[in-house]
């Protein structure tokens, strides 16, 4: 085949390049009419879809959180402020490995190694784009140490946030109790929104149970973020569409501790295991509330290493346990003016009548011996110097003509076995024994029925009775009030701490006791008044040189046994095995403006440890002595 | 009435006397005037994209500045030693193309820059402007349409330096010049029926294409299919930039106002994604605005390819023209959605060296072409 010549013909390549140059121009035409549709989808169609996603790009709400309630004295006195402190925070969202993040934290000895499990645990617990605090206080120095290290750790970051302070340290803090971090059991019961940017949470006391008052509203701002969600400055007119809420900071808290009858209830216990309740019996104000061994509180805001915690949690002396609120004793003569008043209301005896102590008390038609105290006796007494004196065996005999019954009944008046109402949760019920309890609580049936003996030992508050020492002093505080007492409170105010406003609360009345005749009070005051009087009165050296009159009323408890939890110690145990002392009164007798209790562990003696004690705090609460 | 007829006067003299300077120096107006501007709203657009970098905005301005001398000096080049020149600088490309691959200075995983000292080179912009000359001139003293030989050896011609730069990998570039010597075949009248063939093998190529690509390549492609696939890693860039365009509505949310821009969302912002900058700044309106001025330099471009009086400078001309539209396209196309993310920045805009220096040249080019025609007879 031959191929035809081909000759170069300009004019048709001419017009060849025309047509070509047309078709391109056509096609051209299509492809920008189908981007331009594109455009017109993204840009009109599609526009609100993508508007909204650029602006949630670009904007990230950041809690603002609230500023914690102080807790004041009633002279507005600091007892708990919020400080700024540096923490070191940890973001699992930004953290590519959290595992290694930790461990390399504990490397630099800013994180304990045992922290890093629980460590874990709550960040897993926590949504991932929350900062999550693993240090709460660092120090200058272990700033500086994280700063030089910072670009090693993406995600961990200190910032700065407001702490808790308690300028007083151990001051009250079985009282105001303390914040912690943020635990899991917490997130349990809390609102996480609520919680937004807060670290630190009421644990026990007053911080917890007037958490909600405390906390206060979180705010929210909305930040301007790039894309590796850092917040960004000074683009100005990308903010001004930017909405913030801010927090509202929480209520203040006026406490009604005193803070003289506070540190001298605390001075006075130092070095002691015991317990001390001071109540305003016109109001149920509590004055003092220790329980020592106390612990600084500050050292939970700052954050306790789990090695710190266990060294509190097993130490023998349990600093950490309440013994004001939770722990529950046998009352032992401390009861006495009660079981004498019921006597009275109950017409059971004469009180005028005398009866011949002879040592020891025997039920009808049994050999046992009750002993009493003294084993030689006390000879005749009537009702008040078997008060002062604390005759065991008279009150064998009142318990036991009372019966168990009429005895349970008006104990329960004086709110044994109930709560006492303060405004601090975790408070113990004790025990108040009767006939029906003793059938459901004890187990081996032949055991189950109520003994005469059982009554008999009630009446010297010993058996199967138990109080807290709030307790105590809420029944010396009915016994001043003549009937009328109060359910004790810390709190006894709320302040907006924006308007200052003060919200006052109004005391809460206790059941009245009532008996049939309004002297039968006078007469048991005048026993507890005889208890502090010479020449016979078991605290009488307690009440030297005081320029007031006291009604109080001297125990000493037995211990039966030692906690099966605490460890074996030959000497510990022997001391440890000793009596409890305690020691409840008011003062002054006539007019009474403060009624106390007084409990010390193995303090053998209510009138040689217990009463001392309580004649401290008499006097920084009425005299205004320091110790 | 004196001076009221001065004004117009002046401004006549001064128009024509702009007309005249104009002709000597072998440039061409509108199309001075097009680049001109959309360079300057390049400059503005790219101050905003950059975070108002100073610096950056000089850098550019500068290489604007040097990229327009290089335009009014291949202007002046004749015509005809461009045309004798054009097998050499094909020949020196492909050279240096293989050189490069031996020697090249890597930079993000790509080899593509001859380090020669004071500057550095990427040979691959050489042969945007090499390969339609080359191909024009080797169809200037041949009979057209091209019979099958012809076509033949002007594959070979286009696959050798776009196999190359392939390799580097720059497969934005690598398409740009196949594209711009596709486009000398096609406006050489390629027969009709030869393009329908061509066209039925598309999908062989591409399968072809596909097992040459580099796996970044071909995740790319995936991405293109589907960018929520990876939201994170390589869908990040379409998804970012459809969220700049879309939000950016019908007129845009104003100048250094982009929040997608400003706060560093879309990545490659002054670069190959500034086209979403615009989308987002300035909407709907921008864009069009902004691809009129484009589509006028195409326009403009073609009309005077078309006024070309040999062969030589037809093909020049038009494959230049095209392949401005193909650049435009196809970065337009990629940050909007409309084609897989390639590297090509939006011309004249995108922050960016050689290849404002090469498009600006292949202007010069089209200009000398256009402006050396002599006027009578042929």
């Amino acid at each position: 085949m031959i191929s035809p010549v081909r000759i170069k013909d300009h004019w048709s390549e001419q017009r060849m390049f025309v047509r070509r140059a047309i078709a391109a121009g056509v096609l051209m035409m299509a492809l920008v009419i189908a981007l331009i549709v594109k455009l017109v989808q993204l840009q009109v169609v599609r526009h609100d879809y993508y508007a909204e996603l650029s602006q949630g790009n670009r904007v990230r709400i950041e809690p603002l959180p609230p500023n914690r309630g102080l807790i004041l004295d009633r002279d507005g006195a600091v007892l708990a402020e919020n400080l700024p402190a540096y923490q070191l925070e940890l973001t699992a969202e930004q953290t590519p490995d959290v595992d290694a993040a930790l461990a390399a934290l504990a490397a630099l000895d800013l994180v304990e190694a045992d922290d890093i499990d629980p460590l874990k645990r709550l960040i897993r617990s926590r949504r991932i784009f929350e900062g999550v605090p693993i240090r709460l206080q660092l120090t200058d120095e272990e700033v500086a140490r994280f700063a030089v290290r910072r670009h090693e750790f993406s995600g961990v970051d200190i910032r700065t946030r407001m702490t808790r302070h308690y300028p007083m340290g151990e001051f009250g803090v079985h009282a105001l109790g303390y914040v912690g971090a943020i635990s899991e059991q917490d997130l349990v019961r809390i609102d996480e929104g609520e919680y937004a940017g807060t670290t630190l949470i009421g644990k026990v006391g007053v911080e917890s149970s007037f958490e909600d008052e405390l906390h206060g509203t979180p705010g929210f701002r909305q930040v301007l973020v790039n894309a590796l969600g850092r917040p960004v400055e000074g683009e100005a007119a990308l903010k001004a569409d930017l909405a913030s809420r801010p927090a509202v900071s929480g209520i203040d808290l006026i406490v009604s501790l005193d803070i003289p009858a506070q540190r001298a209830a605390e001075t006075a216990l130092a070095g002691l295991r015991g317990a001390v309740v001071a109540i305003d019996p016109a109001n149920g104000d509590v004055l003092a509330f220790a329980s020592t061994p106390g612990f600084d509180p500050n050292r939970f805001a700052r954050g306790l290493t789990t090695a710190e915690y266990r060294a509190l949690q097993d130490n023998i002396d349990r600093p950490m346990f309440n013994r004001a609120l939770r722990g529950t004793y046998p009352p032992g003569s401390t009861i006495k003016p009660v079981v004498a008043l019921a006597a009275l209301d109950y017409r059971a005896i004469d009180p005028g009548q005398a009866r011949f102590c002879r040592g020891f008390f025997t039920l009808p038609g049994s050999r046992h011996r009750y002993r009493d105290w003294r084993p030689e006796g006390h000879g005749w007494m009537n009702l008040q110097e078997a008060i002062a004196q604390s005759c065991d065996t008279y009150f064998y005999y009142v318990a036991q003509t009372l019966g168990i019954e009429r005895l349970s009944t008006f104990l329960g008046k004086f709110g044994f076995g109930q709560p006492t109402g303060i405004d601090i949760d975790g408070e113990k019920l004790g025990l108040l024994p009767s006939r029906e309890w003793k059938q459901k609580a004890i187990s081996s049936p032949a055991n189950r029925v109520w003994f005469p003996g059982d009554t008999v030992i009630i009446g010297i508050g010993q058996g199967y009775l138990l109080a807290t020492p709030l307790q105590l002093a809420h029944v010396a505080s009915i016994i001043a009030g003549h009937g009328q007492g109060y359910e004790p409170r810390l709190v006894i105010a709320l302040r907006d701490s924006s308007t200052g406003e003060m919200k006052r609360l109004p005391p809460q009345p206790s059941p009245p006791v009532q008996v049939e005749d309004a002297a039968m009070w006078q007469r048991i005051i005048n026993g507890m008044v005889g208890v502090m009087t010479p020449p016979r009165g078991t605290a009488r050296g307690s009440a030297a040189g005081a320029p007031y009159s006291i009604a109080g009323k001297t125990g000493t408890a037995q211990v039966f046994s030692v906690g099966q939890t605490e460890k074996y110690d030959e000497k510990q145990i022997e001391e440890r095995l000793r009596d409890h002392a305690l020691f409840i009164a008011f003062a002054p007798a006539e007019s009474p403006r403060i009624a106390v209790a007084v409990l010390v562990e193995n303090g053998r003696s209510g009138s040689g440890t217990a009463a001392p004690v309580a004649r401290k705090i008499l006097d920084a609460y009425l005299l205004g002595a320091t110790p | 009435m004196i001076f009221g007829d001065l004004q117009p006067s002046t401004a006549r003299r001064t128009f024509t006397a702009s007309a005249r300077l104009l002709g000597t120096l072998h440039l061409d107006g509108q199309l001075l005037l097009a680049l001109s501007a959309i360079a300057v709203l390049g400059l503005a657009i790219l101050y905003s994209a950059s975070g108002q970098n100073e610096a950056l905005l000089l850098r550019q301005a500068m290489r604007f500045g040097l990229a327009m001398a290089a335009m009014i000096a291949l202007a002046q080049v004749s015509p005809k030693y461009l045309r004798l020149w054009a097998p050499w600088v094909y020949a020196v490309g492909v050279l240096l193309l293989v050189i490069v691959m031996f020697v090249g200075v890597a930079s993000k995983g790509a080899q593509r820059w001859l380090d020669l000292g004071f500057i550095r080179f990427q040979p691959s912009e050489l042969m945007k402007l090499a390969v339609p000359m080359m191909g024009a001139w080797f169809l200037n003293e041949r009979p057209l349409p091209p019979d099958i030989k012809m076509l033949a050896v002007l594959c070979v011609l286009i696959i050798i330096p776009v196999g190359l730069i392939a390799e580097q990998p720059d497969l934005g570039t690598a398409l740009l010049i196949a594209a711009s010597g596709v486009f000398v075949v096609l406006l050489a009248g390629l027969r009709a029926r030869v393009i329908v063939a061509v066209t039925a093998l598309i999908p062989l190529l591409a399968w072809l294409a596909w097992r040459f690509m580099h796996d970044y390549q071909r995740k790319r492609v995936l991405t293109f299919i589907n960018p929520e696939s990876d939201p994170l890693g390589a869908g990040y860039h379409i998804i970012q930039s459809q969220i700049a365009i879309g939000s950016g509505g019908v007129f845009g949310k104003g100048w250094m106002n982009g929040s997608q821009a400003q706060l560093e969302f879309l990545p490659e912002r002054s670069t190959d994604f500034i086209f979403a900058v615009i989308g987002e700044e300035f909407g709907l309106l921008g864009l069009l605005l902004l691809l009129a001025l484009y589509l006028f330099v195409v326009a403009r471009g073609v009309f005077m390819a078309i006024e070309c009086q040999d062969t030589f400078a037809r093909l020049v001309a038009g494959s230049v023209s095209l392949t401005f539209f193909v650049y435009l396209f196809v970065n337009a196309g990629m940050v909007s959605g409309l084609l897989p993310v390639v590297g090509v920045p939006l011309p004249l805009v995108s922050f960016g060296g050689t290849s404002m220096v090469t498009l600006m040249a292949g202007f010069g080019i089209l200009m000398s072409l256009h402006s050396h025609r002599k006027l009578v007879g042929s």
